[in-house]
């Protein structure tokens, strides 16, 4: 029989706040976290600004010895999972650590580490590249060094879609429990590629917003004047338990994971699909998970990036899986505020998922202005709604081509 | 004075407390729980510093840190 999976842990370092209570009130709130770019010299870079990581303060969570070998994906993964960890409540003396897992994604890995290097190489030679280069860099060092922290002897991986990393990450974590090969698993996603080389490179795909003199205006999804994204940062960490497991030890549920789907575009490198048919697809196999009526969904947090197809194409996707229903959802984009974390995206997002599900409370799509005629669903404008939240669905969307949905459930006994 | 840079490299390196006692005889291994790769950065860092090549065969037979300060000693 299939195992329920239920949320039992949060823990998040966003551009907006660290932890869950700071970063619900802000993206509560309707705070941005987007600014001008301060860790290097962006006069040169069509764009000026990103969400940075405000305030990160890595020996509260990693000794400063340890903390030297990470790059910085790596210590917001580490810091977020502890903070899930400590908001589990959960007593690792008592665990069965063959049966703590970590499942994380990432879209880029150690890339600041990578320039780092790179131009240490050409400025003295091979020979002075430090041998904690590579394990530095590579992606799957967060699940790693996560597992080194916690203790978490059983099963680990990572995942790498793009901006669709942290999404499949949390399902894969899911179906690990749901088959019984573990009772708890770290999972989410972890980024931090605010560099020269990165911006420079999504610069040159146009795909970044230019709103440079209104930072905090930037991001705005689903707004007929949004001109692209903005560069987010941090790590999104849930703790997913075994339900049995979770009752056992009278831990707080924040709700149940009750779908995971995902899909190809098999399209472009960067482009969606026409329509969305490819997000389409990974809605409707996340509802056919366990079967969810599709109306029971209550809210969807959308990928939602201030790119002008994905919210379109996204828009297109929504109303194509929920037909009638569509209009009745509350639709954000919680990337409006946070900016777009990518490999990390899914990660914060499933967080203002369960939260909303916990509170009763919508976030924001803040800087929604104008109306577009192509997006014309409820995306939340600017003010959380309150509303009772029975089912949240979360989408995340990647280069690649990549999809995948997820989609929580307010917990109940049967 | 070539010890005190040493040491200093190596605090620094391992990310250590200032405080922490390092003397000739203290083995970065053993007493300083460095792993293998934290030795080869330290022996980068090292040969940065005073301008000199230490091969792989002498650093491999490094004892301890008043090893490495006689070969600087006798080397820079």
């Amino acid at each position: 029989m299939k195992k329920r999976v239920v949320v039992t842990g949060l823990g998040c370092i966003t551009p907006v706040g660290h932890g869950k209570e700071a970063f619900w009130k802000a993206i509560t709130e309707g705070q941005s976290g987007v600014g001008e770019i301060t860790k290097f010299d962006a006069a040169e870079y069509p764009t000026k600004i990103a969400a940075e990581v405000k305030d990160f303060n890595v020996e509260e969570y990693i000794e400063k010895k340890e903390a030297k070998k990470m790059d910085l994906f790596v210590q917001y993964a580490v810091a977020g999972a502890k903070l899930a960890m400590e908001d589990s409540k959960i007593d690792t003396e008592k665990i069965d650590h063959e049966d703590f897992g970590v499942v994380l994604g990432s879209g880029i890995g150690g890339i600041a580490t990578f320039e780092d290097q790179h131009k240490k190489m050409l400025e003295k030679g091979p020979r002075r590249i430090s041998p904690f280069f590579i394990p530095m860099m590579i992606v799957n060092m967060a699940s790693g060094q996560v597992s080194m922290s916690l203790g978490a002897k059983g099963p680990n991986t990572t995942v790498v879609t793009a901006c669709a990393s942290a999404t499949n990450a949390i399902g894969e974590a899911y179906k690990i429990i749901e088959r019984g090969d573990a009772k708890l698993m770290i999972t989410g996603g972890t980024e931090a590629s605010i560099t020269p080389v990165s911006i420079g490179g999504f610069c040159s795909m146009k795909a970044m917003s230019t709103a440079n003199e209104e930072p905090q205006k930037a991001s705005r999804p689903f707004d007929k004047n949004r001109d692209g994204f903005v560069m987010g940062e941090g790590s999104g960490i849930l703790l997913l338990e075994e339900l049995d497991h979770a009752l056992e030890r009278g831990a707080e549920i924040y709700g149940e994971v009750v779908g995971y789907g995902m899909s190809a575009d098999a399209y472009h490198i960067t482009a969606p699909a026409p329509e969305g048919e490819g997000g389409k697809r990974a809605m409707l196999k996340a509802l056919g998970d366990r079967d969810t009526p599709m109306e029971s969904i209550d809210y969807i947090n959308a990928h939602g990036t201030s790119t002008p197809y994905n919210d379109q194409f996204e828009t297109m996707a929504i109303k194509s899986v929920f037909k009638d229903h569509a209009k009745n959802l509350s639709i954000s984009s919680t990337k409006s505020m946070t900016g777009h974390l990518l490999g990390a995206a899914g990660g914060i997002e499933a967080i203002a998922s369960v939260l909303a599900i916990k509170h009763g409370i919508v976030p924001p799509t803040i800087n929604y202005e104008t109306p577009d005629e192509e997006c014309d669903l409820d995306y939340t404008p600017n003010q959380a709604k309150e509303r009772t939240v029975n089912y949240a669905l979360s989408n995340s969307l990647g280069f690649g081509g990549h999809n995948a949905t997820i989609v929580f459930k307010k917990y109940q006994d049967s | 004075m070539t010890f005190e840079k040493v040491k200093e490299i190596i605090v620094e390196q391992l990310g250590l407390e200032e405080s922490q006692e390092i003397k000739r005889e203290t083995s970065l291994i053993n007493d300083l729980e460095a792993d293998s790769l934290d030795a080869v950065e330290i022996i980068m860092a090292i040969e940065d510093e005073f301008g000199i090549e230490i091969p792989d065969e002498e650093a491999e037979g490094f004892k301890n840190i008043g090893d490495i300060v006689d070969y600087v000693e006798n080397n820079k």
